[in-house]
């Protein structure tokens, strides 16, 4: 790669080029990947990023225990392997790890749910970073909060590993909502607002002066399906992650590619149809209210 | 007659493109299928990834009217829309090679490496006295111009991030993640000639 002289005048890092890069995301699909075989299937599927992890969120839950960031040599070889940003996640407060990732090149670090949180009241203060972060949310508090801190790109966090759209649904419509909520407030009632909420009361200005939040907006946590990601994109998120969705399955290579299509073409349900036909058995899944309670991810994050 | 612009919306940023057309007063669309293409007087290929975009047109049997239009009508790409006019890359993927420059991808590294720096554009107004806000992410470069292809912009270092060929404009860069208006300006300006 014939990498030029960096030029005095230009300038790494800055928060307008970290959530710049998830602009460049907007409309496409984020892919979970356990190996360099996933990673090539995902970028020929055209997914916009790969997730680079041991395990995807259906089989944490099933093999237990501690979730921590996976394997760098994992991580690098899929760096090698594609064309397109690799993401990778560390724990909750974990900035060690972050600094890891850092090192060996991923392009966006998610503060992840997912993995067992390290810290069970402080995230990691992502202004500190040059590479961009992804955090999760529940609700509008939570999605300022992580902005706050730096956060570049939000998603909302639904429930890994489940197959499950319910969660995914209710986080967007909450979030969503609350920003239309916030829209018709009048600026002196925003700093009992932002007291409430528990946000910082620039971002919840910001907020409610944009009309959405200030960085790009994806979900996650339960997408299955061509349909179900078209859903989500209907709601009006940015974009869509899809983790044990696509491995999970019987033939990942056409489920990825669809719902490639279906994130695109989300508004035609004619074309939705077209792509929805044949793709095999869907992931088998969890119903999210089957699941006892300490068994859910999305608690997890303060 | 208020001009009409088509944003190919298959992924990417289209939408802060079709933001910035509207505040310059022109009507802007979302071209995802061949018959959004029909009644535009331009076209702007946006950043976002290049492979995602390549292979949904493909899919979706854009490629051959997209290099149609490119014969007659002005097109105007930004990083990954960069890469798609491209004849050369370097690499296998799906491009319209309608314009005569060679492109590499991720030419300055990873996002660790994204960075922002000042352009002085001589073809955008007062271009010489006030520096253009180029935003690279991930960014391509300008490896090579050929034929009627001339560069328009450089870092200062001169490495080459911009260039115009007749009516078909590529920029490395990401001018509608800016609120500097005076790149969509000069696009408009190529459309009038």
């Amino acid at each position: 790669m014939g990498k030029n002289e960096k030029n005095s005048d230009a300038r790494v890092g800055s928060f307008t080029v970290k959530s710049g890069l998830a602009q460049m995301l907007k409309g496409g699909v984020i892919m979970d990947v356990v190996s360099v075989e996933h990673a090539v299937i995902a970028e020929e599927a055209g997914a916009v990023a790969v997730m680079a992890l041991e395990r995807v969120p259906a089989d944490i839950r099933e093999h237990g225990g501690v979730a921590r960031m996976s394997d760098p040599a994992l991580i690098k070889a899929i760096i090698e392997s594609v064309s397109i940003p690799v993401m990778a996640k560390c724990r909750i407060g974990h900035f060690v790890e972050a600094q890891i990732l850092e090192a060996i090149g991923v392009d966006y670090v998610d503060e992840s749910e997912v993995l067992t949180p390290a810290d069970e009241r402080h995230h990691i203060d992502k202004h500190a970073f040059t590479i961009p972060f992804v955090c999760g949310c529940r609700d509008l508090g939570e999605a300022l909060r992580r902005i706050g801190e730096g956060a570049a790109m939000i998603r909302t966090k639904g429930e890994a590993g489940t197959g499950d759209i319910v969660e995914a649904v209710r986080h967007a419509r909450t979030v969503l909502g609350a920003i239309r909520d916030l829209k018709a407030k009048p600026d002196d009632e925003l700093m009992a607002y932002a007291k409430d909420i528990g946000a910082p009361y620039e971002v919840v200005k910001q907020t409610k002066e944009q009309g959405r939040l200030s960085v790009v907006n994806f979900a996650a946590g339960g997408i299955a399906t061509p349909a179900d990601a078209a859903l989500m994109m209907q709601i009006g998120v940015d974009g869509v992650f899809v983790g044990s969705g696509i491995f999970k399955s019987d033939n990942p290579a056409l489920r990825a590619k669809a719902i490639v299509e279906a994130t695109t073409h989300y508004k035609d349900p004619k074309i939705l149809a077209e792509i929805s036909q044949n793709l095999g058995e869907p992931m088998v899944g969890i119903s999210v209210s089957t699941l006892a309670e300490g068994e859910t991810l999305a608690d997890r994050g303060w | 007659m208020v001009m009409k612009i088509g944003v190919l919306a298959l992924q990417g940023a289209f939408i802060e493109h079709i933001h910035m057309l509207r505040q310059i007063g022109v009507e802007a669309v979302e071209v995802r299928l061949p018959e959004d293409l029909e009644d535009l007087d331009g076209l702007i290929i946006p950043g976002g990834e290049s492979t995602t975009i390549g292979k949904l047109a493909v899919m979706y049997q854009l490629m051959d009217p997209l290099r149609q239009f490119a014969v007659d009508r002005p097109v105007w790409g930004t990083c990954a829309g960069m890469i798609l006019m491209a004849k050369a890359i370097g690499m296998d993927q799906p491009l319209l090679s309608v314009m005569d420059i060679v492109v590499e991808r991720n030419a300055f590294g990873r996002q660790k490496d994204s960075f922002q720096e000042d352009l002085y554009v001589k073809v955008l107004k007062n271009g010489d006295s006030i520096p253009f806000p180029g935003i690279f992410i991930r960014s391509p470069r300008l490896v090579q111009t050929r034929g009627r292809a001339v560069k328009i912009a450089s870092r200062a270092d001169g490495t080459a991030v911009a260039a115009v060929e007749n009516k078909l404009l590529a920029t490395a860069f990401h001018p509608e993640l800016t609120s500097d208006t005076r790149f969509h300006q000069y696009f408009l300006s190529l459309i009038r000639q």
